[in-house]
């Protein structure tokens, strides 16, 4: 396999080599790779560097996870892939983000969209005052494609999430925080998505309800072929629905590997899974770690 | 003295309603003109958290080319045509010359950017139509000049005919507006830019595209009270106060309000006009309007300091 990440895919080699017992999922092999991040560095405000080198990419059709703790990047990846770092005071100053093929840098984000990819924020961001359904609308801002097309996948959102046509007249921001996350995927699937950014869906929702969401997220993955790049720090359950999986940590990839390994990885396990075949961890594991990691970067 | 302020008025306005009535009038014309002025306010503000100082000069420069360019002998009606162009053009020059390099740039910056504009507009304005006043091209335009006379309760109401035409335009032009941003993709958009900048970039709604939609609908606003304020006081660049009357009006309505800007315009058109024949005129000499909206604006504020209307924050994660 041509190595599009660069050292990124060097370290999936080291890990794959240990690790590696069943092929890759499909998604992996057969399929094309839509979005290629190379070895990016993100700067805030002229000074604060925050990405260090982050390499992934998005095949064709799969669930992509974006692991790693508070403040690792994952929103900043997301937003630098989107083109909404400017107006945070963010710029992309190394490395290359190419889709089908083109870079995509420095655009308009509204291009992006209308090339298929759309980002739903972190904490949900909906339209307070305007109600669900106009929320939902405004995701088709960019298409051309005639008032029908755009009826009938209003329609798809509703059976993808009833519960917004129950509320699709309510005022947003009355609206509760589940129902306002599934309007922001409601909103971006609007858009026709072929790839959409997904930051952190199930922040501070209950668990049943995070397990509700990923359901339909796995499901219009499947049923729609939208291919997705989530962002979570939930990291037990998007394993469980992703395809593969990039671990981020102060800024860089400290791991990646197929989700079904990912998860089996006894430092996953210990670390983001919070749990460990040894029971309590000790701090010279946690030692050992940090030196196995310093490693692999 | 408690007789005069208590009971008097309120005795003056019930034996004679058909009074009452045409003072009412009154404020219901000029407070359309307000609400409309602090709706094109309010659209700016919301889209690009500006507080554009420049919605008076606006009114002026949009009079004032409206009758220079009859005077140069265009029809009448090509001329409101060409006005909205100039409005338009206007809207884009100040999209791409002052609002798009001052993106991200504090909130004052922007204010003091509008002041720009003015004082910008205010000599542009003299160079090219020259300072003296001018009348309102009324009848080239068609809006009849007569009056029509109602005898409500036995009594006698007088309605200027160009009043009526100004009341019914200023109507159907919020009433358009309201339509525009409810059920049209655009209306939507620039209302959802107002909610929340990020999200409506991450649906590939652009600003400068709405920016330059606001500033055109406001130029249009000021078009509009632009004729019908110059039809009745001339067209000279003291027209500006009109839109200097709309900061009580935000006041008392919110800044971010639609509906506070359409209620809170009538308001005080109305209000004022009552105080001015029923309190003022009697106990304070006359000339209250210039004062009163700000005071009234002001003991609002104390009571809500988000305005009457001002949109309920809404809070909840
Ligand atoms: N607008 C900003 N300006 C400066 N620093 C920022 C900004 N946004 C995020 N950061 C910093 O960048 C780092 C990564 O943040 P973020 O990408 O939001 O992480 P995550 O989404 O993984 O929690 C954090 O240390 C954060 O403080
Ligand atoms: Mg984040």
């Amino acid at each position: 396999m041509p190595c599009p990440g660069g050292g990124a895919c060097r370290r999936r080699e080291i890990w794959n080599s240990c690790k590696r017992s069943k092929p890759m999922p499909d998604a992996e092999n057969t399929q094309e790779t839509l979005l290629e991040v190379n070895n990016i560095e993100v700067i805030y405000n002229h000074v604060i560097l925050v990405l260090k080198g982050v390499s992934l990419s998005v095949p064709k059709g799969g669930i992509t996870a974006l692991l790693g703790g508070n403040g690792a990047g994952k929103t900043t990846t997301l937003k630098a892939i989107s083109n909404l770092l400017h107006s945070e005071r963010g710029e992309v100053t190394k490395g290359s983000i190419i889709y089908r093929g083109e870079s995509v840098q420095d655009r308009d984000p509204a291009e992006l969209v209308r090339k298929g990819v759309i980002q739903v924020m972190e904490g949900r961001h909906c339209f307070q005052h305007l109600t669900v359904e106009e929320n939902l609308m405004t995701g088709a801002y960019t298409r051309r494609d005639g008032r029908a097309a755009v009826e009938r996948d209003l329609e798809m959102v509703y059976d993808y999430f009833p519960r917004l046509k129950e509320r699709r007249k309510s005022q947003a921001g009355y609206t509760s925080g589940g129902e306002q996350q599934m309007c922001a995927i409601g909103r971006a699937l609007m858009s026709r998505p072929e790839t959409i950014l997904l930051d952190e869906p199930s922040m501070g929702l209950a668990p049943q309800l995070v397990e509700q969401i990923f359901g339909i997220v796995k499901s219009v993955n499947e049923n729609e072929g939208v291919s997705f790049l989530l962002a979570e720090q939930n990291t037990n359950v998007a394993l469980r629905f992703a395809h593969y999986g990039y671990i981020l940590e102060s800024g860089r990839v400290v791991m990646d590997g197929p989700a079904a390994e990912l998860r089996e990885n006894p430092d996953v396990k210990e670390f983001y899974l919070g749990m460990s075949d040894e029971g309590r961890k000790s701090f010279r594991d946690v030692r050992s770690y940090r030196r196995r990691k310093r490693w692999l970067a | 003295m408690l007789n005069d302020i208590f009971v008097a008025p309120f005795v003056d306005m019930f034996a004679a309603p058909d009074f009452l009535m045409q003072v009412l009038w009154e404020g219901l014309v000029s407070g359309i003109l307000y609400a409309l002025i602090a709706l094109g306010f309010v659209l700016i503000y919301r889209s690009s958290r500006i507080f554009n100082f420049a919605q008076g000069i606006m009114v002026v420069f949009a009079a004032l080319t409206l009758v220079g360019l009859h005077a140069m002998g265009v029809p009448a009606w090509i001329c409101i045509l060409l006005t909205l162009g100039v409005m338009f053009v206007l809207a884009v020059v100040i999209e791409r010359v002052v609002l798009r390099p001052l993106v991200g740039q504090p909130d004052i910056i922007l204010f003091m950017a509008t002041i720009g504009i003015t004082l910008f507009l205010i000599g542009l304005g003299e160079i090219i139509f020259g300072g003296e006043n001018k009348v309102m091209i009324t009848e080239e335009l068609g809006i009849p000049t007569g009056s029509v006379l109602l005898e409500p309760f036995g009594g006698l109401l007088i309605l200027e005919q160009k009043d009526i035409t100004a009341v019914i335009v200023a109507a159907l032009l919020v009433v358009g507006l309201l339509i525009f941003l409810n059920k049209t993709r655009m209306g939507r958009a620039i209302r959802a830019l107002g909610d929340d900048h990020q999200a409506a970039l991450s649906v590939g709604i652009s600003l400068q595209t709405i920016w330059v939609l606001v500033w055109f609908i406001a130029g249009i606003i000021a078009l509009v009270t632009g004729i019908a304020w110059g039809a009745r006081a001339g067209v000279s660049f003291a027209l500006e106060v009109i839109a200097y009357k709309a900061l009580p009006v935000l006041m008392l309505g919110g800044l971010e309000s639609i509906t506070g800007a359409i209620i809170g315009g009538l308001m005080i058109g109305m209000l004022e006009k009552l105080f001015e024949i029923y309190w003022g005129q009697p106990l304070l000499g006359g000339n209250t309007e210039t004062w009163f909206a700000f005071v009234l604006a002001l003991i609002v504020l104390l009571f809500r300091p988000q305005g009457l209307f001002g949109e309920r924050i809404i809070e909840r994660v």
